[in-house]
């Protein structure tokens, strides 16, 4: 099957955005620069095109310009459609207000909802990034007669560190037994990556049964308050995923990409993620150029060390600087003989030459959008 | 219902490139890999869109599978439009018969409904095959400014190189009062770039007569051509049309030999070359394979190069151009090189002074290619080519000038 009409997809684009406050300060999480040349929301998306998915619905929330400028018509992803396509749902509440949760953001977009004749819907986040087919998720929702599959992974979780996971627990049969919201415990636990499926006519029952009650947390409402009434079962996605839930953990899940293992697991040769094509030429290393592990974006021009760092596309590296253990996102420019570590720059940001910039390791210096120093 | 356009660019993409060998064994020459990230016929077709001109017909004759799909929409050069855009046109049967093009001219006057259809000014002739930039709407404007009937781009050669071009000898006006194909004496050093801004009208009567005398001329069993540079533009000279050249300033370069394709990859690496593929204004447009960012290893020695998306290299790369998704093992080595989509360099492997093609792999202790101070004779030394698709295994050799198109 090369494009499933029976499938809707639906991303919350903005859920989270308060986690990382400076990088949410003028765009919101699914665009989130990741990676070298992504976007947060690439990687739900990807995974649904790549899950045959037809048509795509993203919500939004605030601070959306530069999402909209990211997606445009959908043609990066194939979804500038006829027939299904991409489809940006800005906000809007029907109580007033910007919606508060994600059973009243589902309920002010259901119109768009309604009108598409899938039978099911998967719904992702953009703070959770892996690689996934939901064809197997859907096919185990199916077999199981499930009323709502939440995807999870078994990660690692440290109450000191990551604010408000949903941690699940399940009996023998898979079946959901208890959800803890930011417990305080550490340890291995299945960790949901808020991405679940639900038919459409389920869904409509427990939107319209909330929005009567004025309720609106999807995971307070349903998963915590109708476990019993319910039939929520999980599914476990065995592979590499990280979440962005702290700017510390954006520099974390940035560096996780230096990993191989961890780097193929997110790029596979046949689950492609897609993005905004840029055109930019090769990079340019020039002849006193000294890069060590490293990823680097189309675009570049380097000319100085870089080592252990995530270069964005466009990024200029002058002679005699040295950068270590940093993120420099699109069109960082770094004069000559600077010495840059542990920092992450928003887009543009322009350092002269002779500067030196020391973050550590655990709190990454982070220089703001268009910032010049 | 089609709607005028001013400009129709043709695009000559039918040509083999026999002198590329092993690299047009199975793709046309425009779809020729270049600069890290291109394909030749990325050049004409983004020069296209900068330009403006956004109705493109690319002839295309020889192996065009892979250029099709290339092309495919055109989206990626923004030649997916409602009204326009880009079209492949290759040799079709009619009541009459079937033919396939029987040289430049020909194309062009088979695809006549083609232009019709747009009732263009102006047609730009374009070939498939060279690198640079250039604005062909100040062409265009040159040659409405000079109530010209055709438009000739040339560029300044050196003297020594004059005899291998078309020659255009001009007037104080820039008016062309002679042509000479490949001249043993130059009375000029202005070289023909093979770009032609023609007036619709008058490259349509030429073209017709063309294709008239020189099928008079086969009947008769008399030598017969239908080129551009040899039938159209003489016989527009020797009717006292008005041809004008319209002097190119800027990086220009043919990539007809596996040398020349060589040299220039090798000027991307050189800063005092005027060829700059970093400017927001004059993107150069190419269909993008959707490979992550390329990562550079813990082992790494890279200088002097340019590497694309979605390779890995771990080896010691030295003045190369390296294509998207290239892997270069730990302790490969790389120098004068240009690896192209897909290739793989095992540990142990030393490619100099090389091309290698699409998805090769050069197994760990082989050699390919070496530097010109190794050899005695100098003039046993040139640049050994890898053809696509092949394996070099593990301790062969491939010597440099030496061509291979299997693996071995």
């Amino acid at each position: 099957m090369s494009v499933n009409y029976n499938v809707l997809g639906l991303i919350f684009a903005s859920m989270h955005d308060s986690y990382v406050s400076e990088l949410t300060k003028q765009r919101t999480m699914g665009s989130i620069p990741f990676g070298g040349r992504y976007r947060l929301i690439d990687f739900p998306l990807s995974n649904m095109v790549n899950s045959s998915v037809a048509e795509v619905g993203v919500i939004t929330k605030s601070n959306y310009g530069s999402l909209l400028d990211h997606l445009g018509s959908g043609r990066d992803w194939d979804l500038s459609r006829k027939k299904g396509g991409l489809h940006l749902l800005p906000p809007y509440s029907q109580t007033g207000g910007i919606y508060k949760g994600r059973l009243d953001a589902l309920n002010n977009v259901w119109s768009f909802v309604e009108h598409s004749s899938a039978k099911y819907v998967i719904m992702s986040n953009c703070d959770v990034i892996t690689t996934i087919d939901f064809n197997p998720v859907l096919k185990q929702h199916m077999a199981e007669e499930a009323d709502i599959t939440l995807v999870y992974s078994k990660g690692k979780y440290d109450c000191e560190k990551n604010s408000n996971a949903t941690i699940l627990e399940f009996d023998a049969d898979n079946r959901l037994k208890d959800v803890l919201v930011n417990p305080q415990i550490s340890g291995e636990c299945n960790m949901w990556l808020e991405m679940f499926i639900i038919s459409k006519d389920f869904l409509k029952k427990i939107v319209f049964d909330a929005a009567s009650r004025n309720q609106y947390s999807f995971t307070r409402e349903i998963l915590q308050g109708k476990k019993d009434e319910f039939k929520i079962m999980g599914y476990e996605h065995k592979d590499f995923f990280t979440r962005i839930d702290s700017i510390l953990s954006y520099y974390e899940a940035s560096r996780l990409l230096l990993d191989t293992s961890k780097r193929n697991a997110l790029f596979k040769h046949n689950l492609p993620v897609y993005t905004k094509i840029g055109d930019n030429g090769p990079v340019k290393y020039g002849i006193e150029a000294n890069v060590k592990n490293s990823l680097i974006a189309d675009g570049c021009v380097i000319e100085g060390t870089v080592e252990n760092s995530i270069l964005f596309r466009g990024v200029r590296v002058a002679k005699g600087t040295v950068i270590k253990d940093s993120v420099l996102l699109q069109g960082t420019k770094v004069g000559s003989k600077c010495n840059i570590t542990s920092v992450i720059t928003d887009k543009n940001v322009e350092i002269s030459s002779e500067k030196v910039l020391t973050g550590s390791e655990t709190y990454p210096l982070y220089i703001g959008k268009d910032g010049k120093i | 219902m089609y709607t005028k356009k001013r400009v129709v660019a043709m695009l000559l993409a039918g040509g083999q490139g026999s002198r590329l060998y092993a690299l047009t064994k199975n793709v046309a020459k425009p779809a020729v890999p270049y600069g890290g990230k291109y394909r030749l016929i990325d050049f004409p077709l983004s020069n296209c869109t900068n330009s403006g001109i956004d109705t493109v017909g690319v002839l295309t004759q020889y192996q065009p599978l892979v250029l099709n799909e290339y092309i495919g929409n055109g989206q990626p050069w923004d030649l997916d439009k409602m009204n326009g855009g880009v079209h492949v046109l290759p040799p079709y049967e009619t009541q009459a018969g079937a033919s396939w093009y029987e040289g430049t001219a020909n194309a062009i006057y088979q695809n006549m409904r083609f232009i019709e259809r747009y009732n263009p000014e102006y047609v730009v002739v374009l070939g498939g095959d060279h690198i640079y930039k250039m604005d062909y709407s100040k062409m265009v404007d040159f040659h409405v400014a000079n109530n010209a009937d055709c438009t000739i781009s040339v560029i300044d050669v050196p003297k020594a190189e004059a005899s291998r071009f078309g020659i255009m000898i001009c007037d104080e006006q820039n008016q062309v009062t002679d042509f000479v194909e490949k001249p043993k004496e130059p009375k000029s050093t202005l070289a023909s770039m093979g770009i032609y801004v023609f007036s619709w009208d008058k490259l349509r009567k030429y073209l017709i007569e063309n294709e008239q005398e020189a099928n008079a001329l086969r009947e008769n069993g008399e030598p017969w051509s239908k080129d551009f540079g040899k039938d159209i533009i003489t016989s527009m000279l020797r009717d006292k049309q008005r041809l004008f050249a319209y002097e190119f300033e800027g990086y220009w370069k043919d990539v007809g030999t596996l040398d020349s394709l060589w040299e220039a990859n090798m000027d991307l690496l050189s800063p005092s070359v005027p060829l700059d593929l970093y400017d927001p204004n004059w993107k150069i447009y190419s269909r993008n394979n959707n490979m992550p960012p390329q990562y550079i290893g813990e082992n790494s020695n890279i200088e002097n190069s340019m590497i694309s998306e979605g390779s890995a290299i771990d080896g010691t790369v030295d003045f190369s151009v390296v294509f998207s998704g290239v892997t270069i093992e730990e302790g490969a080595t790389v120098n004068y090189s240009i690896l192209m989509p897909g290739t793989v360099i095992k540990s142990g492997a030393v490619v100099e002074y090389a091309i290698v093609g699409e998805d090769c792999v050069i197994e760990s202790g082989a050699k390919v290619g070496t530097s010109p101070e190794t050899v005695e004779n100098r003039a046993d030394w040139g640049i050994a080519v890898v053809g696509h698709n092949v394996t070099v295994s593990e301790n062969k050799v491939v010597e440099p000038k030496q061509i291979i198109g299997e693996s071995i």
